[in-house]
Order: C-alpha cells, then sequence, then structure tokens
C-alpha cells in the first residue's frame, strides 16, 4: 500500500474542468491539474486566487459548481457521502494552524482517527500514537500536552502526526511552513520529504515559501488567472508571463535558488 | 500451531510454530492498519520463549505500512527483550525503508500523570475554585472601580466617548432588543393578569387583579425581565466581541498604538446599557399593563376605563420610579460583567465560549442580588 518509493506514472488526483465560485465571484474557471503517485506538488499563486480554496475542493470540503474531481480513483464530487468518507481516509489533511482538537492532548488527537476508521485495540492505537509522534520529530513528552501548550511549529508537527494517522496515500499541506522560523521550516520541509521517501506518499502543498518549492517541490502548479500551469522550477523560470517573472525571478526567488546551490555543493 | 484468519488472501496472517530450533513466525497477506486487528490480539497472546533462537518470516507479507511494521517491530522487540535471539527474514526490499522508519522512531512517550487520589483531588478542587472565587471578585472590584473613574472622567469629558461606536451599541443593545422585550412583558403582564384573577376571584376581589398587575410589572417584573434579557442578548455579546479580539491580538494592538482599550471598548458598551436599559424598561412596563389590560378586558370584563382608574388608586409616582431607579444600575453591571469577562478570555476560542456563559450567569445573579437589596432599602425608606 504504501511501499511504492519510485515516481510511477500513475494518477493519483486528476482534477478536471473545476469551476468555484462564491455567488458571482468565480475562483477556478476551467482548470485542470494531474498529481501522480509519489511525487510532491508544490501549489503557488498570489493572494485570492484560491489556492487553498482548491486544497479544500479537492478534499470535499467545498462544493465545485462544475467539474470532475478523481481522488484515487473515485470521483469525489459524484459519489455517495461513504464512498467520500472511505476515500478521504486514505488522504490526510495538514491544516494551516494544525487545526487539533483543542480539548484533547497530542496521543489522543492522533488516535481520534484510528477509533474512528479501524478497529484496533486501544493499546495499539496508543503505540501507533506514539510511533507518529516519534516520526514527526515531537519531543516524547508533547504526547500528553495540550495544543494550547505547545508553540506553532509544534502545533504544525502534531497536526501532521494527526494526519499520518491512517497512513495515508496522499498528503495535503496548508501551507506547512507558514509561521515558522527558517530553522524550523528547513526541518519541516526536510521531514516531509522524508515522510515521502519513507513511506511512498504524494503531497500536495499549498505554500508561499520559495526555499520550500525549491528544495523539495517535483513539480509547482500555478494558478494563473483562473487556472492552472504544471510545470517544475525550471519550466516556470523560462515562462514570459509577467506574474512568473516576478516570482520566479524576484529578489527572493534568487536568493533561494543560490542558498540551494551553495548547499548541494558544500 | 496454526491460526487463519479468514482465508482470502489480504488479511493479515500468522503463523506460529514452536520446534527445537525455536520460535518460527511466518507472517502473511496485508500488514496495514485497517487488517492488523486481529493479529495484534494473537501476537499479544503468543507466550514468548524465553531463550533460544526466534525467527520472523516477512517473505508472505503482501503489504505493509507503519502500524503494521510497528507490529512487527514490536513483537522482534519483545522477543529480544525475552532473552531470545531474534531474526527478521525475507523482508522484501520495497519495505526495508519503513521498517527502518518504524525502527529509528520507537521511542516511548512517558505516561500520563496518573490521577491524584480522589478525595485528595477533590479538596484540592474545592479549595483551588475558592480562590479563584476570591481572586475573580477581586478583580471584578477593581475592574468596577476602573469604569467608574472612566465612567466618570467621561461624564465630565463627554467628548472622550466614542459616539459612533455608542450609538452603535445602543442600537444593537437597545433598539434591536425592542420587538424581544415587548412581547415578552406583554405575556407576562398576561400571565400575571391570569394568575392574579384566578387566585382573587374566589374572594369577589377581582378588581385588584389591576393592583397585581400594575405594582408587580411597575416595580418589579418590566425592569427585572428586561435586565435579564439584555444580560442574555447584550452581555453575553460584549464578552464575545471583546473576548474575540483578545484572542486575535487586537487589544494588544490598540496598547501598542496608545488607544485605551477600556475607553474605545468598554466606555460606548456600558453607556449603551446605562441608557437603554432605562428606556426598554419604560417600554416593557408599558407593554406589560397593556398585557394585563387586555386580559382583563377579555377574561375580567374590566374595561381599559375600569383599569385605568382602579390603577389609578393603586399606584403612586414612586412606584414607577422604583422601577426605573434600578435600570441604569442593572444597565451598568450587565455592561461591567460582559466587558469584564470579555477582557478575561485568554488564548483559544473556546475560552470565549466560557467567558461567555460565565458573563450571562453572573450578570442574572448580580441583576437579581442587587434587585433584593434595593428591595430591602425600598422597605427601609418605607417607599
Amino acid at each position: 500500500m504504501a511501499a511504492e518509493h519510485q515516481v510511477s506514472a500513475q494518477t493519483v488526483i486528476r482534477v478536471e474542468g473545476l469551476r468555484t465560485q462564491f455567488g458571482s465571484n468565480v475562483i477556478h474557471d476551467g482548470l485542470d491539474l494531474e498529481v501522480l503517485s509519489g511525487e510532491i506538488m508544490g501549489i503557488v499563486g498570489g493572494s485570492g486566487t484560491g489556492k487553498s480554496v482548491l486544497l479544500r475542493t479537492i478534499v470535499g470540503l467545498i462544493r465545485p459548481a462544475s467539474g470532475r474531481i478523481d481522488l484515487l480513483g473515485t470521483d469525489v464530487v459524484g459519489c455517495s457521502e461513504s464512498e467520500r468518507t472511505r476515500v478521504l481516509s486514505r488522504a490526510g489533511v495538514l491544516f494551516q494552524d494544525g487545526a487539533l482538537f483543542s480539548s484533547m492532548t497530542v496521543a489522543q488527537n492522533i488516535m481520534v482517527p484510528l477509533a474512528e476508521h479501524t478497529d484496533l485495540a486501544p493499546a495499539l492505537r496508543e503505540e501507533i500514537a506514539e510511533l507518529k509522534i516519534n516520526m514527526v520529530g515531537l519531543p516524547l513528552d508533547a504526547a500528553n500536552k495540550f495544543p494550547s501548550e505547545l508553540s506553532g511549529g509544534m502545533r504544525k508537527r502534531a497536526g501532521l502526526a494527526r494526519a499520518l494517522a491512517l497512513d495515508p496515500e496522499i498528503l495535503f499541506l496548508d501551507e506547512p511552513t507558514a509561521g515558522l522560523d527558517p530553522i524550523g521550516a528547513d526541518r519541516f520541509d526536510r521531514l516531509v520529504k522524508g515522510l515521502r521517501d519513507a513511506l511512498g506518499l504524494t503531497v500536495v502543498m499549498v505554500t508561499h515559501d520559495l526555499d520550500s518549492l525549491n528544495a523539495i517541490c517535483d513539480r509547482i502548479a500555478v494558478l494563473l488567472d483562473k487556472r492552472i500551469r504544471v510545470g517544475t522550477m525550471q519550466d516556470h523560470m523560462h515562462d514570459d508571463h509577467p506574474w512568473l517573472r516576478e516570482y520566479f525571478h524576484g529578489p527572493r526567488a534568487r536568493a533561494a535558488r543560490h542558498t540551494d546551490a551553495a548547499t548541494e555543493m558544500g | 500451531m496454526t491460526v487463519v484468519l479468514d482465508n482470502a488472501a489480504p488479511v493479515a496472517q500468522v503463523d506460529t510454530d514452536s520446534s527445537a530450533d525455536g520460535l518460527h513466525l511466518r507472517l502473511s497477506g496485508n500488514w496495514t492498519t485497517a487488517t492488523i486487528a486481529d493479529v495484534d490480539r494473537i501476537l499479544r497472546a503468543t507466550s514468548l520463549p524465553s531463550s533460544g533462537r526466534a525467527e520472523i518470516d516477512m517473505t508472505d507479507v503482501m503489504a505493509l505500512d507503519t502500524s503494521g511494521a510497528w507490529l512487527v517491530h514490536r513483537t522482534e522487540l519483545a522477543l529480544a527483550e525475552h532473552g531470545a535471539e531474534v531474526r527478521v527474514s525475507g523482508v522484501n526490499p520495497r519495505f526495508a525503508g519503513l521498517i527502518e522508519t518504524v525502527r529509528a522512531n520507537d521511542d516511548q512517550c512517558p505516561d500520563p500523570e496518573p490521577p491524584a487520589n480522589a478525595f485528595v483531588a477533590m479538596v484540592e478542587r474545592v479549595g483551588r475554585t475558592t480562590f479563584l472565587v476570591a481572586q475573580e471578585s477581586r478583580d471584578l472590584v477593581t475592574f468596577l472601580g476602573h469604569s467608574v473613574v472612566v465612567l466618570g472622567h467621561s461624564v465630565f469629558r463627554p467628548s472622550r466617548i466614542r459616539m459612533t461606536s455608542l450609538f452603535h451599541h445602543i442600537e444593537q443593545a437597545g433598539l434591536n432588543a425592542v420587538p424581544i422585550v415587548g412581547l415578552i412583558s406583554f405575556l407576562i403582564g398576561i400571565v400575571l393578569a391570569f394568575q392574579g384573577a384566578e387566585q382573587l376571584s374566589k374572594f369577589g376581589a377581582q378588581i385588584f387583579t389591576v393592583n397585581i398587575v400594575a405594582q408587580g410589572v411597575l416595580r418589579e417584573m418590566g425592569v427585572l425581565l428586561t435586565a435579564i434579557m439584555l444580560a442574555g442578548r447584550s452581555g453575553s455579546a460584549f464578552t464575545a466581541q471583546i473576548g474575540t479580539m483578545k484572542v486575535r491580538e487586537e487589544v494588544d494592538a490598540m496598547r501598542t498604538i496608545g488607544l485605551d482599550p477600556m475607553e474605545v471598548l468598554v466606555l460606548p458598551r456600558l453607556w449603551a446599557l446605562v441608557i437603554c436599559l432605562p428606556l426598554l424598561t419604560f417600554f416593557a412596563n408599558i407593554m406589560g399593563l397593556l398585557g394585563g389590560a387586555i386580559m382583563a378586558t377579555v377574561a375580567l370584563d374590566i374595561t381599559f376605563f375600569q383599569f385605568a382608574r382602579q390603577m389609578s388608586g393603586a399606584v403612586t409616582m414612586w412606584t414607577f420610579w422604583i422601577g426605573l431607579i434600578k435600570a441604569p444600575v442593572f444597565g451598568f453591571i450587565i455592561g461591567l460583567v460582559g466587558c469584564y469577562e470579555g477582557m478575561r478570555v485568554t488564548g483559544s476560542a473556546e475560552s470565549v465560549g466560557r467567558m461567555t456563559t460565565r458573563a450571562v450567569v453572573e450578570s442574572i445573579f448580580l441583576v437579581i442580588v442587587l434587585d433584593a437589596m434595593f428591595s430591602i432599602l425600598f422597605a427601609v425608606l418605607g417607599i
């Protein structure tokens, strides 16, 4: 299930002709996107272009006006509620601030999906929760802490641990490095990449962080004019679209590329 | 011994074979979160050899995820701990990364602290709560003092009052409450008249129903019901509004810009309630009397004219003022508690909800305590 390491050509998410709108405000129009198994796909775009909306639409939190979304081979727009729940249990979502249930400890948070979707014994659920806490690099005493007692970075890690509870095939991350200091962000990037390599995950992440895009994303989907343009960092850099030029040739982008080159040499 | 859980291939299975060589565990099927519940139970129940060799054979494992890998690793650890020499064999190279990940992450989290002795815990809770109540009362008095100072300043320098905000809150807390306050008072007038008539008719004194309605509504019911409505409607809204602003650090932002939250947030709300509650009480009185009068006409054949004449004998101007004097005080207390609890919100959205509940309970409690104190005061004064 979770053992393919290399990027194979299998499509795990296929979005076709997606149109989302709030009232008369059209966010996406005729948007197509394909995510392949085992890749890390970054989604970027200016403010208000609907990056998070796209993510929420794919995981079924927002109903599109029209279009088709296939998640792991199931049409999540047209299928029944129970089918959708089953498919979504094969995907994990990390919200921006972790979205941990505030009345539960971290370990209890991680056990929620296990209790809901499996018939594992409580003792095993606890062991798996501990394993995930270890895997996301949280200090061990975090298990019994409440979300309000954790720092922002730790809450994100805890949220990631909960997203990983059921060993999902796809991981959705909403701005995973926003609000983290550069060291924390870099560690988080490496964590995501490490988990992808170890568990054979497919990762879709909305991000603004050029360092993450550069360091871990295999392909980048750019939201432009209500649609998406997919390519590698190199492809986008040679694109003439004014927004792309500004984004990938700005001073921050140059700095990100520079550090990357430096680490590779060193 | 062979344990077959299911004849279908994908389910996780384990064959246990104890021979002279040692223990031989042959795993097969899919070892994933969804399928390992039963093998977990079996592996836990398996008696472990205390010495010799043990082999975990993974040749026939078709699928593995972290949970499955953990189960294998846990068994391996348990065997090793018992003193057996463990070997894991037949690992598909595709699973190597997973197993490696799990191996590297098997540290145990500390157990949560065991709950203390129930009796000791109860005593501790009582003590803690007593302390908190005392602390809270002190803080509320401090806040009261601070508010009185700010309110007093604003009386002498009305330019300090933010008019836009004040009128906004007057609209929210006052004008928008008119329909519900009117309806409730009207219904209470009807209820009073009906209950009064029922009892008094036994003595042939139905006409005194008017006295009950007039005294009841003007002295107590009108102002008390309006105050309770406003505590539920506006006091809670104040806590939620200010509390949300605290959670989003807006209150801190105000302080850094040099705005005093007391002046910007608390003052207009306090003034709005102090102004609105008497006005609403007046309206509630009229509606209550109207309800009583209509009930009297319908059920008791007392005409409006008779009602009015009887009422003019039953009440004095003081009856009316006693009710109305209390209104601004109640308004002040409701606003005070609402804002105070809002300011006490810390951290999470959960805290907003908790404080809002508390604000409503506290303000209704204080309103009724004050009402009782007013009653004693008026009794002593003889009015």
